[in-house]
């Protein structure tokens, strides 16, 4: 892949249309995440660190592996460890690597309202441009997957890049490169789908895993980040993967309709107040000696 | 809430009759506090509000700046409001005589103020706007306490963002609807109401015409002595 497949698609907060966009046929890329093969060994933790340059962070018990209890503005990936208990009694520990889903319909990117903030490029990867950055904050709210983070010293909000600028360079993000077990892929999107389809099906059909399936939600469009389950009915239990992600509906009515319902409203204000000036001028006051009738 | 007073000062006496002051020096500065910070949040708030706005955002230093003094602006704002509506708390109750003005407020609109029944020291519009832009004042401070800080609101209170967020964005729109019209009637159509919130001050006739029971009552408390 070369820098081609940085081509922006969509920018946010822009007026106007994305410069480029949709005129070449670009693959979208995609990372394979199988929660079914990953032993927890955090080695992705420390590469995302490594390759990003940010400080080992201290970590903070919560009487499980679980390195802090969320990520943070610079520690854009973890493993959230669950205790689970399956329905014939006996227990699973599940690990699934957390971090940005790189969402097809981003909703970071439709409520951020500084111009190039964040961009979609076209081979998927939603990337936080830090130097456009206002540091508003509405991001965290569109977020299906409470992603974004921010930095109270820059004032700047941050997240995983999918390794953005590895990518353009030809390479696999750092955390695929990191993974002992290969349950980590990274690959073009339908690549990746076919192995994942491929691996939940070995799973119900050879290790009794009836339920296991693929993390692709349609609620935002599908994403950039796809898990193989053991159980994609339930993926709350996977440290609170949300089973049908959608742009909130209050982000999707603000940044929507609500939009134009105000602009109108403001400019039949301006409007409306000239159309009276001209109609009916100003009240002047005149003395009341010089006016025929005296008020009631 | 201090007492407006005729001014019998020659400087301040014209042709046509005494001048009064219509409103005292504090009410002034608590007024242009409240106007100036309003337009200050007006100006940004439409930056973050669409991006074909955004430009607006560099007149004050760019969005980054925008979004810091924001939030600060916005509780100036809010503490200038409240100390108005200590001001002004009484003189804004509405009255049997608002009542029947707004029954014929279609003379107000026309100009045809002859027309109109006699009202205190605000009409019953100035009062609506008052009322609009305390409560508008209100719902803007708390979703803006959450929209400042997001990230504290843990994810299972997410639901408060939201609601924030639709809050904020109906009650500004709902007090700049409102403030289109005061700035408009303001400047441009009540002539002398925009030199009186700067000077204090409005001539008899003026009074007569605009607020005839206030001006009664003012002009008696000055005849009887005091």
């Amino acid at each position: 892949m070369s820098q081609g497949t940085l081509e922006v698609k969509r920018i946010s907060g822009h007026p106007g249309p994305v410069p480029g966009a949709g005129v070449k046929r670009e693959e979208q890329v995609c990372k394979l995440i199988d929660t079914t093969t990953c032993i927890g060994c955090k080695a992705c933790e420390v590469a995302c660190l490594e390759w990003n340059g940010y400080q080992f962070k201290e970590t903070v018990f919560n009487n499980s592996y679980q390195t802090m209890p969320e990520t943070d503005w610079n520690y854009w990936n973890l493993i959230k460890f669950n205790e689970h208990e399956r329905e014939d009694g006996s227990l699973m520990l599940l690990m699934r690597k957390d971090q940005c889903m790189h969402c097809a319909e981003p909703g970071c990117l439709v409520a951020c309202p500084a111009d190039g903030a964040i961009v979609q490029y076209a081979n998927g990867i939603v990337d936080f441009q830090q130097d456009h950055c206002i540091g508003c904050g509405y991001c965290m709210t569109g977020c299906p997957f409470n992603i974004p983070r921010f930095n109270p010293s820059t004032r700047k909000v941050f997240k995983c890049t999918l390794c953005s600028d590895r990518v353009s360079e030809g390479l696999e993000p750092a955390c695929i490169k990191a993974c002992p077990t290969g349950c980590l892929h990274f690959g073009t999107k339908e690549d990746m789908k076919g192995l994942a389809e491929a691996r939940a099906q070995q799973l119900r059909e050879q290790s009794g895993f009836e339920k296991a399936g693929v993390y692709d939600p349609a609620g935002v469009g599908g994403t950039g980040v796809i898990y193989v389950l053991h159980d994609t009915t339930n993926p709350e239990a996977y440290g609170g993967l949300p089973k049908d992600p959608h742009v909130p509906w209050v982000v999707r009515l603000w940044k929507g309709p609500a939009k134009w319902v105000g602009n109108l409203a403001m400019f039949f204000g301006v409007v409306g107040v000239t159309l009276h000036y001209l109609r009916y001028g100003p009240k002047q006051v005149v003395s009341w000696k010089d006016k025929k009738r005296e008020p009631q | 809430m201090s007492v407006p007073q005729v001014i019998t000062d020659a400087r301040t006496t014209d042709e046509s009759g005494n001048r009064i002051l219509r409103y005292t020096l504090a009410e002034r500065v608590n007024h242009w506090i409240a106007g100036l910070s309003y337009i200050y949040c007006l100006i940004t708030g439409l930056a973050f509000w669409s991006p074909y706005m955004f430009w607006l955002a560099d007149l004050v230093g760019g969005g980054a700046t925008a979004r810091f003094w924001h939030p600060w602006m916005g509780l100036i704002f809010a503490a200038s409001t409240f100390w108005m509506y200590r001001l002004w708390r009484k003189d804004m109750s509405i009255t049997d005589a608002d009542r029947a003005w707004w029954k014929a407020v279609k003379h107000y609109i026309r100009n045809e103020d002859e027309d109109l029944p006699p009202i205190g020291r605000f009409n019953y519009g100035q009062k609506l706007f008052f009322w609009v832009m305390l409560y508008g004042t209100v719902l803007l401070l708390l979703s803006g306490l959450v929209l400042w800080f997001p990230q504290p609101i843990s994810w299972n209170f997410r639901w408060l963002r939201y609601l924030a967020v639709a809050l904020h964005v109906a009650a500004a729109l709902l007090t700049i609807g409102a403030f289109i019209i005061h700035v408009y009637m303001g400047t441009a159509m009540v002539r002398g109401g925009f030199t009186s919130i700067i000077r204090g001050e409005v001539s008899a006739d003026w009074a007569k015409l605009h607020h005839r029971l206030w001006y009664e009552q003012v002009t008696k408390r000055r005849f009887e002595g005091k």
